[in-house]
């Protein structure tokens, strides 16, 4: 070995600074950093009030926390595309909407309800998928118009009313049934919920669409070239997110104990909040589902935990505002991270 | 345009045994008139090619002299405006680079085409995925990643390509050079009747080029036809059987690099002369 090779190998095999390696490592495991977040936050919010740790408290944490970690499910899904989906909580109230009426009102049975609100959601999926794909319109603008729309059917088709759980069939109030678990309560809507991070979670890491999913969200036209039809691909994660908020706004009925065409306000921001502080990247074609479960539950623990606290409500959106702020500085630096 | 200055004529001596190539039957791929326009741009002015089993088919020509949108019409990327393409004798018509990639046309593209964000393996088996056998693959469509990352390996290691160890590994974190070499790997690994590869060895060193070269000349003895697209005269000179010289959107001839130098093909490809030109100042000498 010559001197020169020597010195080659020295720079190659030179150690990498630490925080070099923590920059690889969170790049290859995105969902490290909400996890030290959400472990902060409890020993933070622990120490501020000892009742935040408590039993009862987590199981209302968990349960305020299930109807937005369900909708993030499909905002996640749409991210990974590099897409955005304004129209999460509109579709997810309509679909619940013309099922209770449908349920409530024209007599329709538990089940036969359930999957009109199923087939709604879908259907206003696939609306947003072909007007993405056929269309070529960038899904901001298309949610855009659809949330507007979505939102003057349902308050078209229900006058603005409500309907209460008390005149619906027990399969769409199932959700909200709850039983313990040691010294937690946990609802159906919950379960439900964690079982759609596991079902859609699989078939994110472990089929074919999953990988398509990534693919066509990291670069459209090399997974294109690859023999990938991106058209099929965004159109099936549309529809597949119209389900997932369906699904969500059975849940809702469950917590809410009614139907009510004004919730969900906020849940494009919420669900948005949470898909980012989970570490999915804006970009497309980086980012876990647990991230995003994570997420949810940092949103829901700061909101619980500085009410403990007794701090105002004020201060929270403030708090929450830089955590988003943070989490997208933190996923441009990570993204520089190179082999 | 440094390949030029090492104008060696011992490439193309170099060649022993001139290899016989059927060219009387069918072309395995055939275009004819091929026009591809963007806009006011012309890309392709109406270009004809033969490729025939068996043999190394170089393209040649300047920047932007249409090589690229040439093969992106052969291979389904993109979709001429006019123009006809028989396989094996039949008329097909490739909408989408999974169309040509189904009946046997693998593509080295020039922008690669490998997904930064997946791993090696994934890369190499994207939209042909295997899966687990039994119910595991049947029902839950669960992928076999430990068998792909294996069969990625062997296809790796057949390219000679030893800095490329984890198929784990994101393709984002290799090197340009190794990215290239993925590229290649898969299309190696998966043509079964022709392998189109547009510059594949623009980043890579010496020794990564000459495992190109050869995973060429592999793939042409197994019987399949190549199409190489290449700025590097001496590597077209080394491996290929006819030279299609490309120039302004159209087809300049087809030299024979045992018949043609390189500066004569450089001649060719600039517009200096054309082909019957280059016969003329032979039969005059
Ligand atoms: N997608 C496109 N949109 C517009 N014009 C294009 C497109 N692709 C190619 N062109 C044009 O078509 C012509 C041929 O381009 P092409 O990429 O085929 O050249 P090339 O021979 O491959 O060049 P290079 O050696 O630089 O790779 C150029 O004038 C180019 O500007
Ligand atoms: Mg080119």
């Amino acid at each position: 070995m010559t001197a020169q090779t020597l010195t080659a190998d020295a720079v190659l095999k030179r150690p990498t600074t630490p925080v070099q390696r923590l920059q690889r490592t969170l790049h290859a495991h995105p969902w490290i950093s909400p996890a030290v977040v959400l472990v902060a936050a409890y020993v933070v919010f622990s120490l501020l009030n000892e009742r935040f740790a408590q039993p009862g408290i987590q199981s209302l944490l968990i349960q305020q926390t299930a109807v937005v970690a369900a909708l993030a499910i499909g905002q996640t899904l749409i991210i990974l595309t590099a897409g955005i989906d304004l129209s999460v909580g509109a579709i997810a109230i309509l679909a619940m909407m013309v099922s209770a009426k449908a349920a409530a009102e024209n007599g329709l049975s538990g089940p036969a309800a359930l999957a009109l609100g199923l087939v709604v959601g879908a259907g206003a999926g696939l609306l947003n998928g072909v007007l993405v794909t056929r269309l070529s319109l960038p899904p901001f603008i298309v949610t855009l118009g659809t949330l507007s729309m979505f939102t003057a059917l349902t308050l078209i088709y229900t006058r603005g009313t409500s309907i209460q759980g008390s005149v619906l069939p027990d399969l769409l109030n199932w959700t909200g049934n709850s039983f313990a678990v040691g010294e937690f309560r946990i609802t159906v809507g919950v379960l439900l919920v964690l079982g759609l991070y596991a079902g859609v979670g699989y078939a994110l890491s472990q089929t074919a669409w999953g990988q398509h999913v990534y693919a066509v969200g990291d670069d459209p036209e090399a997974a294109r070239l690859s023999g990938v039809s991106a058209r099929r691909v965004l159109l099936s994660v549309y529809v597949v997110a119209g389900v997932i908020y369906a699904v969500a706004a059975w849940v809702l009925i469950g917590r809410a104990g009614a139907a009510s065409p004004n919730a969900l306000s906020d849940a494009n921001l919420a669900s948005i909040t949470a898909v980012v502080i989970g570490g999915t990247s804006l970009f497309g074609g980086r980012g876990t589902l647990i991230g995003t479960l994570l997420g949810a539950l940092i949103v829901q623990s700061f909101t619980l935990g500085l009410g403990l606290a007794r701090v105002d409500e004020h201060y929270r959106l403030l708090a929450v505002g830089a955590l988003v702020i943070l989490a997208v500085a933190a996923d441009q630096w990570i993204r520089k991270a190179r082999a | 345009m440094t390949m030029l200055s090492t104008p060696t004529e011992a490439g193309h001596m170099e060649k022993k045994n001139p290899r016989q190539i059927d060219r009387t039957g069918t072309p395995v791929l055939e275009a004819k008139g091929l026009v591809k326009t963007f806009g006011h741009v012309v890309g392709l002015a109406g270009v004809d090619l033969e490729l025939y089993a068996g043999e190394v088919l170089a393209v040649i020509g300047d920047n932007g002299a249409g090589k690229s949108t040439l093969i992106q019409c052969l291979t389904g990327a993109l979709v001429p405006d006019q123009g006809e393409l028989r396989l094996d004798g039949r008329p097909v018509a490739f909408k989408r680079p999974q169309d040509a990639r189904e009946a046997g046309i693998e593509t080295v593209y020039q922008s690669l085409a490998v997904i930064p964000a997946l791993d090696i393996a994934t890369n190499l088996f994207l939209a042909r995925e295997v899966r687990r056998r039994g119910p595991l693959g049947t029902v839950f469509r669960m992928l076999d990643k430990k068998g792909m990352r294996r069969r990625a390996e062997t296809a790796v290691r057949e390219l000679g390509v030893q800095t490329i160890q984890n198929m784990g590994q994101a393709v984002e974190t290799l090197s340009g050079g190794q990215r290239q070499a993925v590229a290649v790997a898969r299309a190696a690994a998966f043509g079964s009747r022709v392998v189109v590869l547009d510059e594949p060895t623009a980043a890579l060193g010496v020794k990564e080029s000459g495992q190109v070269l050869g995973t060429i000349e592999r793939l042409r003895d197994a019987g399949l036809a190549v199409i190489l697209i290449s700025h590097n005269m001496p590597h077209v000179w080394q491996v290929a059987d006819r030279i299609h010289v490309q120039r302004l959107g159209r087809g300049a001839g087809v030299l024979d690099p045992r018949m043609h130098t390189m500066p004569e093909g450089v001649t060719v490809m600039t517009g200096a002369a054309t082909i019957d030109e280059l016969a003329g100042v032979r039969a005059d000498a």
